[in-house]
């Protein structure tokens, strides 16, 4: 509370120094949580306000960044952690935070409603889920068609040369769903299987971005023809007008959940507990629902509009642990192998 | 000057030093200033004037000695809680202030009630001889007008000590006499305390009661405008003032002295037989004579040339008198004419003995 | 006789000490806070980063190893040769242009100049990413004018270039124009005298006379475009750079170590590009006479023509990028759906800090401009007019010079590392818009305090003096006097400031937060997810503020020197 003071107080350096004690007495009144989220930005007003209408007088600031950038920093931060709450990041990285010992056991109240797969295994639990986003290919029918390419089916349809410079496909450094492509890759591949399939892709590539939705928009704009992405993105492209086909690649589609956590040594566990109690609620996952196709509360989805079909039953049997154990070892051979090389075309 | 000296001076500096790391700009300075005086510092430039105003002002504090004002030691003293007021040569107006408001600036540091400021403004503006500049900005003024506002400026306050940091050298030649007359006659009337740093022997001589002579951070002499010009102390002090021949010689008895191949009279008080000296007398003191009456101070010389100068001649003279070199005198018009002198004359000249100045060689 | 300058006696009186009145007390004290403001956070930010980079992840001294292990990945050679491949290659291009489009300003009877003075300062209003943006549209795979690129990509090194190329122009042009109006016009007429060639007279009198304006030009673009990294950010493609480097390892990896190595890395180009333009400067300087005639171009039908063409390409380019981010930010769904409108606008449902990201953009530029006016103004007064602290006085200046030789993104990166320590007593400011603020303020220290010291310079030095024997304290003086007659230049110094707080992202990419998203920030986050549409809509946000702001700041100057014509001299 006391560094919050300081915050608005230096905001009011130089203007009127009156209006910023104001704030800050204003801001006294309600208890206030800093919450790490790697959420669709547009879903986050809706979502804090979603809770406010319950619990008013809790005050959620959000730190919004790729689910890469946001585990990045959750770790660098982890002898002065920041974060009261993590709400809607990766459940490999919460696995991650939860092996380096940085989250806090709670059982929500509730807990025992939602789906077991959506739940940490320990008791109490660390974390729990909160929706599945899964992997899958936005495929530009106009652009692909001038350039006469051939809707790719499998993943390793992409590898073939016709597809050169044609594919865009989000940094795993940086990016969750990145993260999620190459390690469901190198389940479905086996490891050596999967970096020879990404070396392959690596030569079909033409540019890497920062984030996980960005090659779904250049797909969905015709900046490239193919974007690996996620499947709600291109739902919603689609629903936006653009010219996509939402491909589910035949070998199985990697994927992930977004879920909740207590970091460890908040000082506002109680509001940090009622969060989390409120994230799990039937309530909360309706609202995920709208974004996403599969929910972590049982009988509560419905489907959504242009979301590609039979996508769940092609869902691999992810392994959670390895992923997140594996994790650093495998960015880092991503990275030397493909982010090092710079003139890739 | 023996009047003066019965009371206690109103400046005094003693053994004042100013060194800038190495460089000594006043070595041991000491001199007293009396009340009411009109003190010129004149000297070259880099010989040290303007910083022996600024220790006075306290813009640049002095590295030793001490100053001491109207009894009172203000030798550490910062500018602030000093008794003066200053004109600078490039007037250092505030030129986004109108002329009333430049001069009421010190009036209003004093927290002086507004009508009493307005009376003591309209005052200044008559006494500078502008009583209709109040509200124009000092960028509509001329150069003369500006440094009397500038005077004006300073004298408000009613300081104990003017200091003058060559306030007419950037103005027109003419504005420039007519200023001078001007300043001289104010200060006379109010009467102040006032120094004045010039490099214009002219103005010196023409503005000061006393002018102090400096070179190289050393005080050369001080004295009258007469006594400087007329018996200058030192070698340096006759070169700089006026137009002065020097001829080199020796002394050959008391109140003899060798020079080239003649000798003649003139006081050698200071010196000893034998040493060498320097002779020195000025173009206007060297008289033609009808005929070489005898005297030893009159002696042969020939016309080399002649340079006309509008109220009189210059003539360059040269004979075995004078050695190798040659010599400046002055001749009136009416002596030209009469005598016909020409280039190629040759007539007798006199020296007049209480007019030479001798000088060791070498300095010192 | 009362003189006496012989020495008496070989004691010598003792050394005196000046005592300070209250007014000195008050100066020294403001020149103590002053001082120590440049210290903490200029050099203690840096020594910080410096330390960084020789420690490990346990903030444990490992010497040189984070370098060794940075420069035995081949990386870094890609790197730093891409990064001087494009700044060689920005310099050669912006500084022909410049020179072409300079000299038509200044030594031509071309026509319409005020119009291409007015647009070539474009680039300044906007942040150096829209370029890049507006280049995805015309050149991008979907891009109107693809066929000119002849099948190669915008995305690398083509698209850096041009874009760098765009935002550094008018950087070069300021100089080349400085350069080219101060020769003395005399030599002309003593080349005309002596039947030299035009030709002739081009290589002989014209290119020497502002050789040192070209070489400065030259090394201002060259760090501008090798530290920066807003452009390779958007259009960089897989085409990295050490300012991405720096980023990727920071902001992706989080790994601060390593980013302080590329950091010093950065450094050390800028670091030597600074000093020697040091010494160009100071030899310009020399070549300055005093008596100068200002030299009056006389027409010329053929070359002012060409000059014409040249100088309406030159423009039209400008208004390209400018006019293409306008279009493209009113477009529904590009190229699909070219209606226009205003959703794109609707930054509060994207990713990136919506609406609040431009009112706080606004705010931080506008504390920038007015904090930083005052600080910066004050310590260049108290530098230059004040009296006393002779040594750190000469410290300060040397403190005030620094910044311009740091790139913004290692200024922000030190920052991290000085105001994150929890043991900092700044470390409140940390996540603020106060420290967003203040490394604009550092980060734009340098010309804004050349420029304030410009104009005290030009002041009267014996101001303080006459106000000292009229016993009015110096804060008086700078109240009254000096202040109302720098007002020009401190309002140059403001717009300075705004513009650049607007504009900037390199300094402060590092250093938001989620409450002070800045608008140039969420221009390179949006781009970043993708909503490149939105990203232009806010660039142009920013374009018509600081144009407003130029606007504001032309009308303010002219009432001014309107008001005030009575007593400037002109």
């Amino acid at each position: 509370m006391k560094k919050h003071l300081f915050a608005k107080l230096s905001l009011g350096l130089g203007a009127a120094a009156v209006a910023g004690l104001a704030l800050a007495s204003a801001a006294n009144a309600a208890t206030e949580l800093t919450v790490y989220t790697a959420v669709e930005a547009e879903d986050l007003k809706k979502y804090a306000k979603a809770f406010n209408d319950v619990h008013p007088d809790i005050e959620i600031k959000w730190v919004r960044d790729s689910t890469g950038i946001v585990t990045a920093k959750l770790l660098a931060e982890k002898n002065n952690p920041v974060a009261d709450v993590v709400w809607g990041l990766a459940a490999t990285s919460l696995m991650l935070l939860k092996e380096e010992g940085m989250t806090e056991a709670y059982a929500p109240q509730g807990v025992e409603k939602l789906d077991k797969k959506f739940v940490d295994s320990a008791n109490p639990p660390h974390w729990t889920g909160m929706d599945a986003w899964i992997a899958s290919v936005c495929y530009n029918t106009v652009e692909a068609g001038k350039k006469n390419l051939p809707l790719p089916t499998s993943w390793q349809d992409l590898t073939k040369p016709v597809y050169k410079g044609s594919v865009v496909m989000p940094n795993p450094n940086s990016s969750g769903t990145g993260f999620l492509d190459v390690s469901s890759w190198l389940q479905l591949f086996g490891e050596e299987g999967g970096w020879q399939f990404m070396d392959g892709l690596h030569q079909n590539i033409a540019w890497y971005t920062h984030s996980g939705s960005k090659p779904c928009k250049q797909a969905a704009s015709g900046e490239t023809p193919i974007g690996i992405s996620f499947a709600f993105r291109g739902a919603k492209s689609k629903n936006d007008g653009a010219p996509l086909t939402i491909v589910v690649p035949s070998e199985g589609v990697g994927w992930d959940m977004e879920a909740t956590s207590i970091i460890k040594g908040t000082k506002n566990l109680e509001a940090a507990k009622k969060l989390v109690d409120f994230t799990i609620t039937k309530g909360a996952n309706m609202m995920y629902n709208s974004g996403y196709a599969v929910v972590a509360y049982p009988g509560v989805a419905k489907p959504v509009k242009n979301f590609p079909e039979g996508i769940t039953e092609a869902m691999i049997d992810n392994n959670f642990e390895w992923a997140a154990s594996n994790r650093k070892r495998i960015l880092a051979e991503w990275q030397s192998r493909y982010d090092s090389k710079s003139e890739a075309k | 000057m023996d009047s003066k000296s019965a009371h206690k001076p109103y400046l005094k500096i003693t053994d004042l030093t100013k060194k800038f790391g190495e460089f000594t700009a006043l070595d041991n300075i000491s001199l007293d200033i009396f009340e009411s005086e009109f003190v010129c510092f004149l000297g070259p430039s880099g010989c040290g004037k303007t910083t022996l105003l600024r220790a006075i002002a306290g813009l640049d504090i002095q590295t030793r000695g001490s100053i001491e004002q109207d009894n009172v030691d203000i030798s550490a003293l910062p500018p602030t809680e000093r008794d003066f007021g200053i004109v600078f040569q490039s007037y250092a107006l505030f030129p986004n202030m109108t002329v009333d408001k430049n001069i009421a600036y010190g009036l209003e540091n004093r927290k002086l009630p507004k009508d009493q400021i307005t009376n003591r403004v309209r005052e200044l503006l008559d006494l500078v001889g502008l009583p209709e500049q109040g509200i124009k900005y000092p960028a509509q003024l001329s150069g003369g007008q500006q440094q009397r506002i500038a005077l004006a400026r300073a004298l408000a306050t009613s300081p104990g000590l003017l200091l003058l940091d060559e306030p007419l050298s950037a103005l027109d030649a003419r504005v420039r006499d007519h200023l001078r007359g001007e300043i001289k006659d104010l200060q006379r009337r109010l009467g102040v305390t006032t120094i004045m740093v010039t490099h214009d022997q002219e103005e010196a001589l023409t503005m000061a009661d006393r002018i102090v002579v400096m070179d190289h951070g050393l005080i050369e002499q001080v004295g009258t405008p007469e006594e400087i010009y007329g018996q200058p102390r030192t070698a340096f002090v006759a070169d700089f003032i006026g137009t002065m021949n020097f001829i080199p010689g020796a002394v050959t008895a008391a109140g003899t002295v060798s020079v080239g191949q003649s000798t003649f009279q003139c006081d050698t008080t200071y010196h000893a037989n034998g040493a060498p000296i320097t002779v020195a007398i000025r173009p206007e003191d060297i008289n033609a004579q009808d005929i070489h009456d005898g005297d030893s101070n009159v002696v042969d010389a020939e016309v080399k040339s002649l340079e006309f100068m509008g109220s009189f001649y210059r003539a360059n003279l040269i004979g075995p008198t004078f050695g190798d070199g040659d010599v400046h005198a002055d001749f009136s018009v009416n002596l030209v004419r009469r005598k016909s002198v020409a280039v190629g004359s040759r007539l007798p000249v006199r020296l007049p003995a209480e007019y030479v100045q001798i000088y060791a060689a070498n300095g010192s | 006789m009362t003189e006496t300058s012989a020495p008496l006696s070989t004691a010598q009186p003792p050394l005196v000490k000046e005592k300070l009145s209250r007014d000195d007390w008050i100066m020294r004290s403001c020149m103590v806070v002053i001082g120590l403001f440049l210290c903490v956070f200029i050099l203690l930010p840096l020594y910080t980063m410096l330390s960084k980079s020789v420690e490990n992840k346990d903030e444990a001294f490992i010497g040189l190893a984070n370098y060794i292990e940075y420069f035995s990945t081949p990386a870094l050679f890609w790197s730093a040769g891409n990064s001087l491949t494009i700044a060689i290659l920005s310099t050669v291009i912006v500084l022909f242009v410049a020179f072409i489009y300079g000299y038509a300003l200044t030594r031509t009877c071309m026509p319409f100049k005020w119009f291409f003075k007015v647009v070539a300062l474009i680039p300044l209003l906007t942040p150096s990413l829209l370029g890049g943006i507006s280049l995805v549209y015309w050149f991008g795979n979907q891009g109107v004018a693809k066929g000119l690129l002849f099948g190669e990509t915008i995305y690398g090194p083509i698209g850096i270039t041009i874009g760098s190329s765009y935002w550094v122009f008018p950087h070069a042009l300021m100089i080349v124009i400085t350069a080219l109006s101060i020769t003395d016009a005399r030599l002309y007429e003593a080349a005309i005298a002596l039947r030299t060639s035009q030709v002739r007279t081009f290589f002989t009198v014209t290119l020497p006379g502002c050789k040192y304006g070209l070489i400065s030009a030259g090394f201002v673009v060259f760090t501008l475009v090798f530290t920066d990294f807003g452009v390779p950010k958007v259009i960089g493609g897989n085409y990295n750079m050490l300012a991405t480097d720096v980023y990727k390892q920071v902001i992706g990896q989080q790994n601060f170590q390593m980013g302080a190595v590329v950091s010093v890395v950065l450094l050390v180009p800028a670091i030597i590009a600074f000093s020697v333009d040091r010494i160009v400067q100071k030899k310009q300087v020399a070549l300055l006479s005093a008596r100068a005639v200002p030299y009056e171009p006389k027409p010329h039908r053929v070359r002012d023509m060409s000059m014409l063409v040249f100088c309406l390409i030159v423009a039209a380019m400008i208004l390209c990028m400018l006019g293409m981010a306008q279009y493209a930010s009113l477009v529904k769904f590009w190229p699909y759906n070219l209606t226009l409108g205003f959703s794109n606008y609707d930054f509060d449902v994207m990713d990136g800090g919506g609406w609040d990201a431009f009112w706080n953009s606004l705010y931080m530029a506008l504390y920038t401009a007015v904090i930083g006016t005052a600080v910066i103004f004050f310590g260049a007064y108290l530098m230059e007019k004040g009296r006393g602290f002779g040594t750190g006085r000469s410290i300060f200046h040397m403190l005030a010079m620094l910044p311009l030789a740091v790139p913004g993104l290692v200024l922000g990166l030190s920052y991290i590392f000085f105001f994150n320590n929890p043991a900092n007593p700044f470390n409140f400011l940390y996540g603020t818009l106060g420290i967003l603020v203040i490394v604009s303020i550092t980060h734009f220290y340098t010309v804004s305090h050349l420029t304030a010291v410009t104009a005290l310079k030009q002041m009267d030095p014996e101001f303080e003096s006459v106000s000292a024997s009229l016993k009015a304290p110096f804060y008086k003086t700078f109240a009254r006097v000096t202040v109302p007659v720098c007002t020009p230049a401190i309002l140059d110094v403001s717009m300075y400031l705004f513009l650049n707080a607007m504009t900037t992202v390199s300094a402060v990419i590092f250093l938001y937060s989620s409450d002070t998203t800045l608008a140039s920030v969420a221009v390179m986050n949006m781009d970043d997810a993708g909503d490149i549409a939105p990203a232009a809509a806010m660039a142009m946000m920013i374009a018509y503020t600081c144009a407003a702001a130029r606007i504001l700041h032309a009308g303010l100057t002219r009432g001014l020197l309107k008001h005030s014509q009575a007593w400037r001299n002109r």
